[in-house]
């Protein structure tokens, strides 16, 4: 409204003004020339942030522009002495339209070059659009997010990858993914576009050999991929490594794990009762995903560990069952509180097994207090829980114990540790209260047999 | 009004394979014995293995280094190259 005396005048001088309104195109009633851009097409072709901005236009190219009302400014472009000489020398204008939040990325859909490849389906008018996603079989049993095209070009929004890169062939189907598809499932899933990045890696992260996602999926045990986050980018999107950081309650460490497990369904086509047959599965199945607390450990994280650095933030995949709790509320030395934690991992998979499943402890404040104020580091204790969950082959064959299941007899003879070497894992994490850890045990298939730990930097 | 979504799937398309043709006899031919490496996949196969030895056709012996992965390109090209069909026996 300031500027419409101004525009009265430059049209008083004769010069070719053309003036677009983004909300009434009868104002102002100065000027002669008034387009109706309600729709906000010019704006966003001509990437307009503020109102009023002026465009400079010489032989049908942009040749200067300013935005809000500048005195000086306008004079430069217009060349007017008297121009707006009653008025203030400067406003800074409004926000345009164009850029109110969510209207980018409508308006890049209608009238931008976006070029989403994945097939449109048309939801019928009558067809509730949370049910038509369980009918088409896209849902883990969860409601999903419906995968409209503003919300997954929102998602993508999180990503300065191309849409169309492909990260690798998904089993069980071995269908190329593209950062796309993952963006999709992402939004089912029900994630932010910044945890866009996070779920990017924890997909390629699946797709590494050593992580066997097809063997993982296909196999009757209980596992499924458990991804634990690591560095700056943990923070950023407000992931949960405190108190209930294995539960409930946190939308990114929810949501990820989720998006990841909808990636395979989906792209992959890994579905229980098909590739899955898994003989009762865990309810990380659904979603298993938290970040380390590193600002409190007294050791390297887990990412450091494995060759990253700390301003690095990465996703370390894990074939895991479900949650083991362990309580030692007494333990206030490393040597009793390791004989705690040692006698409860040879728990893992079987008491008689060695060398077969790997482990993570997820060791909880309380807990890593006491080796810190032994200092103790964390490859000391890892070492001493090898030592201590090492155990004769005579102990572990077939029937020892009264009990058929075991080891293979020609190991009887043998020292077994119960981990494969780097097979135990620690990571800190949980709430401030409680003298309680917990143990993730893995797949009987471990190693080169059947998965390994994996670690993906997360590339935004 | 009606809504329009993305698809989430690999958007596959079935297509149809056709079997190879299948033996019409075993006279003169090789098979091949697939050991998925699971424990007692080799009681069925050493059971094979003797049965079509017994009616005079040829055997050969495979094994993949590991169940919880499909056969390597190598194992797979072997027995193509060695065998006339394959068995491949699962376990449990």
């Amino acid at each position: 409204m300031l500027v419409a005396p101004v525009i009265a005048e430059l049209q008083a001088t004769g010069q070719s003004i053309h003036v677009w309104s983004q909300d009434d195109p009868g104002f102002p009633t100065s000027a002669d020339n008034v387009g109706d851009d309600r729709d906000l097409q010019q704006s966003w072709q001509l990437n307009i942030e503020t109102v009023p901005t002026v465009i400079r236009m010489d032989n049908d190219a942009e040749s200067e522009r300013t935005v809000g009302w500048d005195r000086a400014e306008w004079l430069r472009l217009f060349d007017v002495p008297s121009l707006g000489a009653s008025l203030p020398d400067f406003r800074p204008g409004c926000g345009s339209m164009s850029v109110a939040p969510g209207m980018p990325e409508k308006l890049a859909l209608k009238y931008g070059d976006i070029a989403l490849q994945s097939r449109r389906i048309d939801i019928g008018e009558l067809e509730d659009p949370m049910e038509s996603c369980f009918e088409r079989g896209w849902s883990d049993g969860l409601p999903v997010v419906p995968p409209t095209e503003i919300r997954v070009v929102r998602m993508l929004a999180g990503t300065n990858r191309d849409p169309a890169e492909v990260l690798g062939s998904v089993p069980p189907d071995l269908q190329p993914c593209t950062v796309e598809k993952v963006a999709i499932n992402a939004v089912m899933a029900g994630c932010k576009p910044e945890y866009l990045p996070v779920v990017i890696a924890a997909v390629e992260g699946c797709l590494i050999d050593e992580f066997c996602m097809h063997g993982l999926l296909a196999t009757t045990w209980f596992s499924g991929p458990m991804v634990v986050v690591n560095g700056p980018i943990a923070k950023a999107i407000g992931m949960n490594s405190g108190a209930n950081a294995l539960g409930q309650g946190n939308r990114a460490n929810a949501t990820i794990g989720r998006a990841l497990q909808l990636v395979i369904r989906n792209v992959g086509g890994g579905k229980p009762g098909g590739v899955d047959r898994s003989t009762l599965g865990n309810p990380g199945k659904y979603t298993f995903c938290f970040a380390e607390d590193e600002d409190h450990s007294c050791w390297e994280s887990l990412a450091v560990q494995r060759g990253f650095s700390s301003g690095q933030s990465t996703v370390t995949l894990f074939a895991a069952d479900g949650v083991q709790g362990i309580a030692d509320q007494k333990s206030r030395d490393p040597e009793s509180l390791c004989r705690s934690l040692a006698a409860s991992l040879l728990s893992v998979g079987h008491r008689k097994f060695a060398m077969l499943s790997d482990a993570f402890i997820i060791l909880s404040p309380e807990h890593q207090r006491i080796f810190a104020n032994a200092n103790w580091s964390k490859q000391r204790v890892l070492d001493t829980l090898t030592e201590l969950t090492t155990r004769d082959g005579s102990e572990l064959v077939n029937g020892v114990d009264g009990i058929a299941e075991g080891m293979p007899e020609f190991l009887k003879d043998m020292e077994l540790s119960k981990f494969k070497p780097g097979g135990l894992n620690i990571v800190r994490a949980g709430g401030t209260a409680g003298l309680f850890s917990a143990i993730v045990g893995g797949w009987l298939a471990s190693g080169e047999f059947g998965s390994s730990p994996v670690s993906k930097e997360i590339a935004l | 009004m009606t809504e329009v979504f993305l698809d989430p799937t690999a958007e596959l398309s079935p297509t149809v394979k056709p079997l190879l043709p299948r033996l019409s006899s075993l006279e003169g031919k090789t098979l091949g014995l697939l050991d998925i490496n699971k424990p007692r996949g080799n009681v069925l196969l050493d059971r094979l293995e003797e049965l079509f030895n017994s009616l005079g056709v040829k055997t050969k012996r495979y094994k993949k280094p590991t169940m919880t992965r499909v056969a390597p390109v190598a194992v797979k090209q072997q027995i193509a190259l060695e065998c006339h069909a394959v068995i491949e026996a699962l376990a449990d």
